[in-house]
């Protein structure tokens, strides 16, 4: 079947078997492979990416087919112009990742939830995150590096400074 | 685990995807949120030759509140969640579900109405239904039906739904303000079944006697089940101590659960009493009875 997804604002058209799964899409078909597959049955978050702007989906549980005429952010749209997208810095600052494995996860599922929380406190990042595995236990410096990202998100001034 | 080859069709009204699951009879299924389909496809658990993708019906993406609540077929349990009424402690039992059902991110996809013909025997929104006394829209060729929570889980992932037929929504009555209700889950992580879970919803009467009362059990047997002898009990009496533990007692003696790496029979059977009485507990609270 023929499909055409947006993905990080490109727009990539491809002759998919139905079967075949978001995940799998992106990494083989349009080679993103900064999507992770980690437990390829929707209990990791490894594969998170979001889907037309503020919905986090693990995509080792959707079909490609199911993105067609969708846009979708992977880690790999986060960084704009060269410049770290601010949660990116924040896992850079506050050492968010150890192996990086669930890191890309994290990220799009950090990213969906301040869209839709710009402001969220320690509870609700911690919740936000609960469908995430990070194996090198590193929990601790994943929440500072989302209330950084939502700190600088929310005085973009002086973000650039 | 790739999945077994299918065929793919998109839905564009209701009709049309009801016209393609009569084409294809018991080789179709309906794909909404997919949280489940999915994964037990990879496991080659389920293998449908057809797949029909329900996600662009808009008619079926609102949840309405009137006569009743009718959540649509493609209604988000994150939806639920975000709803603007949802505080109000009348939806206390649909709202603590609302925020316990796999985990945040697969909750922006999966559906409701989906869990419900799943009807996976450790589900939350089956249980949840029972309690509230939900009736589950379908309709087919013959035309609508509304069949009733009870009638419409059958077995382990077996429901009500013919073939050819197509779930549209679920119906929860709207309760009064002298009701609340309480889910409670114990799970061994964010996103696993749950080892037993509890759904209870408690209406009073102005003299403080309970007027309705819905007891439900995930993970106790084949499917959700009702502990029909926990609300005979509560009904018609004033709440106290005494009360909280019979209906917990005929909650752990109905529940038949099965022994994994979760729990042996005993530990699920005396948890599903323990839930049964907190989740009165909290229920009562939230109406401002101290029992």
């Amino acid at each position: 079947m023929k499909v055409e997804v947006k993905v990080n604002g490109v727009a990539y058209t491809r002759d998919v078997e139905p079967r075949t799964l978001l995940a799998y899409f992106l990494r083989e078909d349009c080679g993103l492979t900064g999507t992770h597959v980690g437990c390829d049955t929707s209990s990791c978050g490894c594969c998170v990416v979001v889907m037309d702007g503020s919905r986090a989906i693990k995509s080792c549980s959707m079909f490609a087919v199911q993105a067609d005429g969708h846009e979708i952010l992977t880690v790999e749209g986060l960084a704009e112009g060269g410049k770290l997208h601010a949660l990116q810095q924040g896992f850079w600052d506050q050492h968010g990742l150890q192996c990086g494995y669930c890191t890309p996860g994290m990220l799009l599922t950090s990213y969906a939830l301040l869209k839709q929380h710009p402001n969220p406190s320690e509870a609700e990042i911690r919740e936000g995150l609960s469908g995430n595995l990070c194996r090198c236990t590193g929990y601790q410096n994943i929440v500072k590096a989302v209330q950084q990202a939502a700190g600088s998100l929310a005085q973009p001034a002086a973000a650039n400074t | 685990m790739i999945p077994a080859a299918f065929d793919y069709v998109r839905a564009h009204t209701t009709d049309e995807a009801i016209a393609h699951l009569q084409r294809h009879g018991a080789e179709a299924r309906v794909l909404a949120g997919g949280q489940s389909l999915i994964p037990a496809m990879r496991f080659r658990l389920a293998r449908p030759a057809v797949l029909v993708d329900i996600n662009s019906l808009s008619e079926l993406s609102h949840m309405r509140l009137n006569q009743v609540l009718t959540v649509g077929a493609i209604v988000r349990d994150s939806d639920i969640e975000r709803a603007p009424w949802i505080g109000e402690s009348r939806w206390s039992l649909i709202h603590d579900a609302s925020r316990v059902v796999a985990d945040p991110v697969v909750r922006q996809t999966g559906t409701v109405v989906g869990s419900l013909c799943h009807n996976d025997p450790a589900g939350d929104w089956t249980t949840v239904a029972l309690a509230s006394r939900a009736t589950v829209v379908v309709r087919g060729k013959a035309g609508t039906r509304r069949i009733p929570i009870d009638e419409f889980l059958v077995d382990s992932f077996a429901t009500a739904v013919g073939e050819g037929e197509m779930a549209l929504s679920a119906e929860f009555p709207v309760p009064d303000d002298r009701t609340a209700g309480s889910y409670q889950k114990v799970e061994r992580k964010v996103g696993d079944f749950a080892t037993a879970a509890a759904a209870v919803q408690v209406s009073l009467n102005a003299d403080g006697t309970i007027r309705a009362a819905g007891v439900a059990l995930s993970a106790a047997g084949p499917c959700a089940v009702r502990v029909k002898e926990a609300e005979r009990l509560l009904v018609g009496q004033k709440p106290s101590q005494e009360l909280i533990r019979a209906a917990s007692n005929a909650a752990s003696q109905l529940s038949a659960p099965q022994e994994d790496l979760r729990g042996t029979v005993d530990y699920k059977k005396h948890l599903a009493g323990v839930l049964v009485g907190r989740g009165l507990r909290q229920a009562l609270t939230r109406l401002g009875v101290q029992a």
